[in-house]
């Protein structure tokens, strides 16, 4: 799965020198959290991360990720969104880049901050003065014809999560129907269907994070600057 | 007098600049049953406007006129200018803030304003801002209406306007009210807010030491409870 | 027409022989009666009031190294007069000096028209205690109009400045600033070793102030209950000082005045 394609709308790479900025949205319960935990799972031990989530943050979520994610309290820091979830990465993003910013300056370096949306509905979407790349996760619940009412989400996002896949028969959703709509309306960007219960380390949205920053790095080596202190893991 | 838009835009609750994410102490207010409909909001906003809200008026039309006096960024009247005025101010503000959580909430949506007027309209006196790593709110309005050309009454009227705009938006968004009866209050609240902006206005060139320093203690207490809350959707 | 008092008491206290604070200048003036007592120097209401068009001013001076305790016998009930009262208190506290001032509470009876000025300056190393108290209204009548504010610098630095502004009942009533209490006060610390964390409760908050000091704001229904707030309160934001290494310096007891 190479995370390079030709209607890539962040053309620059991160700015020299700091963290890749990577933004999960999607709607409400459709599995965000528990993918950046994953996430932080299957990437922690060659990747220096943090996490800033726009979550409904309660000491819950704080327990969840700490139990789950095994970052370190002061690697996730949580922005409250004032009721508009979709205000906070779009429209007025200063709460998430001073986050961000105070996490890299914190933790410097950082190889990856992962910037976790409110819950939102298909029309959320990250301002690219946020974040380098963003992910949209969907799953098979909602419904497979999700993918077909596309939605700034569904169609920009730089990769489309389906996830849950595992429940797909319980809820008679076909998968089949989700990844031809979704290639349609997302015009060749790439999918990855996705079962955490399966395999709790999302392999694969780990992998397209691997590649995402192997290219960046490429684009900072080919525009003459360095490449962060330790370069990401290889898959 | 016509209004000037770079004034505008520095009114506007679009401003990017994190004002949508603080209710103004209007989170916990309504948590703890303080306010609940109309007639509550309504008293809440009059007392913030005549406490924190005159605060923050007066210390921003003193920040206008300490930017303005120092135009240029070379600190020309010997002394008062630059880094050091700012620290006056700096200091002056938190004595009037008690509470923690209080002076977070401004310094951190001074932070974020600052960087949005620096990207909107760079200049020297807000690179002196810049040296703290999060100001004031009410300083770096000042400021920004001082190097759009605005005056100190102009940058008064704009801390007073959003010290009863930022709650009455949130409690838009937290408890349902109906958005034209919130503005109707607004409205019929105006004529106090140019009040507070006028009295806030005449303090800009006096002593910073005498700027007034109206406090509401319910406030206070408000933002250290939201902070022990289980669930904020607000940062202040 | 109602007798206006202008009153002009003063205290300074110093260091005496041994270590102990003796008082140099001790002088009462109209309604403000002071007398001496072994723990503190109490303000005894020689008449009621103030009054409306009543000026009372009170000169505190706290030498290097002395402590000084002033108290109150009984609350200062505030009434209607001719025109404004007011009550000026002005402190200067020495290098290493503690000053505890802490009046029983003002009552602003319905009618009365009551400013209170208080600025107290302490010198690099000065130690403060400093507690105010208001009751609106006597019971079951509407409160009278009060503004209160205080300054207080530190080695020339602001730590706080402090106005309560209560013009008319809507403040009183407004969420934002009395939500409808009857009674609200402040204890200020000022000094080392003190909490470094804020607390809050209902009607209490304990607030660390970005200079060195903590500021305890209680709201509550009557002055009793107003009271134990406070004491809480004042009992958390010393709650830092238990470590060895943290020893307070003045702020943590009540000094002992004595009189040589």
């Amino acid at each position: 799965m190479g995370a390079n394609h030709d209607h890539d709308p962040h053309p620059a790479p991160p700015a020299r020198g700091r963290a890749l900025r990577l933004g999960v949205g999607g709607p409400v319960g459709s599995g965000k959290t528990a993918l950046v935990a994953a996430l932080c799972r299957t990437l922690r031990d060659d990747l220096r991360l943090a996490v800033v989530t726009n979550d409904i943050y309660t000491t819950e979520d704080a327990d969840f990720l700490r139990r789950n994610a095994v970052l370190s309290d002061d690697r996730i820091a949580a922005v409250r969104t004032g009721c508009c979830p979709h205000t906070a990465i779009r429209d007025d993003i200063s709460a998430n880049l001073d986050a961000v910013e105070s996490l890299e300056r914190r933790h410097a370096p950082l190889d990856l901050v992962i910037v976790e949306s409110g819950g939102d509905n298909l029309t959320a979407t990250f301002s690219r003065g946020l974040v380098d790349r963003q992910i949209f996760v969907l799953d098979v619940s909602g419904g497979d014809k999700v993918p077909r009412k596309g939605g700034p989400g569904v169609s920009g996002a730089d990769l489309l999560v389906v996830n849950k896949t595992d429940l797909a028969p319980l809820v008679g959703a076909d998968l089949g129907v989700m990844d031809r709509d979704a290639a349609q309306v997302r015009r060749g960007k790439p999918v990855i269907f996705s079962s955490l219960r399966e395999r709790p380390g999302a392999p694969e949205v780990a992998g397209w994070v691997r590649s995402v920053l192997a290219e960046t790095h490429e684009a900072r080596s080919a525009a003459g600057t360095p490449r962060p202190a330790v370069a990401p893991g290889a898959p | 007098m016509a209004l000037p838009a770079s004034l505008l835009l520095l009114a506007d609750s679009r401003l990017p600049a994190g004002g949508h994410a603080h209710s103004g102490g209007l989170e916990p207010a309504a948590e703890a049953g303080a306010v609940t409909d109309l007639p509550t909001l309504t008293a809440f906003l009059r007392g913030r406007l005549a406490t924190t809200g005159l605060v923050a008026a007066a210390l921003s039309a003193a920040a206008c006129g300490h930017a303005a006096r120092t135009r240029g960024g070379d600190g020309g009247d010997g002394g008062l200018g630059g880094h050091e005025g700012w620290s006056v101010l700096d200091a002056e503000t938190d004595a009037r803030m008690p509470s923690p959580a209080g002076r977070r909430a401004s310094r951190a949506q001074g932070r974020s304003l600052l960087r949005a007027v620096r990207e909107m309209s760079p200049h020297p006196a807000l690179d002196a801002l810049a040296a703290f790593s999060a100001p004031h709110h009410p300083l770096v309005l000042g400021a920004a209406v001082a190097v759009t050309g605005g005056s100190p009454a102009d940058a008064a009227s704009i801390g007073a306007y959003g010290a009863v705009t930022g709650p009455a938006s949130a409690a838009v968004r937290l408890l349902g009210l109906d958005p034209l009866a919130v503005h109707r209050a607004l409205a019929e609240l105006a004529p106090q807010v140019d009040a507070v902006a006028a009295e806030a206005a005449g303090h800009a060139r006096g002593d910073p030491r005498d700027l007034p320093a109206a406090s509401a203690p319910a406030l206070d207490i408000f933002a250290e409870l939201h902070l022990q809350a289980n669930l904020r959707l607000f940062e202040s | 027409m109602t007798r206006h008092y202008t009153a002009r008491a003063a205290v300074r206290a110093e260091l005496g022989a041994g270590g102990r604070t003796r008082l140099a200048t001790l002088r009462s003036d109209g309604p403000y009666a002071l007398r001496a007592a072994p723990d503190a120097v109490y303000l005894v209401g020689a008449a009621a009031g103030p009054l409306g068009g009543d000026e009372l001013h009170l000169r505190l001076d706290v030498a290097a190294g002395a402590a000084l305790a002033v108290r109150s016998v009984a609350s200062a009930l505030l009434l209607p007069g001719d025109g404004e009262s007011g009550a000026h208190v002005r402190a200067a506290v020495g290098p290493g000096g503690h000053l505890d001032l802490a009046f029983e509470p003002a009552v602003a009876a319905a009618g009365s028209h009551h400013r209170s000025v208080t600025e107290i300056a302490l010198a690099d190393g000065a130690t403060l205690r400093w507690r105010e108290e208001l009751v609106l209204g006597r019971h079951g009548e509407p409160p009278g109009r009060y503004t209160a504010r205080v300054d207080v610098t530190h080695g020339g630095d602001p730590v706080l400045r402090h106005e309560l502004r209560l013009p008319d009942r809507t403040l009183q009533a407004s969420g934002a600033v009395l939500g409808g209490a009857r009674c609200t006060g402040s204890v200020l610390l000022v000094g080392p070793g003190l909490a470094k964390e804020a607390h809050a409760a209902e009607g209490l908050a304990v607030m660390p102030l970005a200079g060195p000091g903590v500021l305890v704001t209680a709201l509550a229904a009557d002055s009793a209950a107003l009271r134990r707030r406070l004491v809480h309160g004042e009992s958390l934001a010393r709650a830092a000082v238990d470590t060895a290494e943290n020893t307070p310096a003045g702020t943590g007891q009540t000094p002992a005045v004595r009189f040589s």
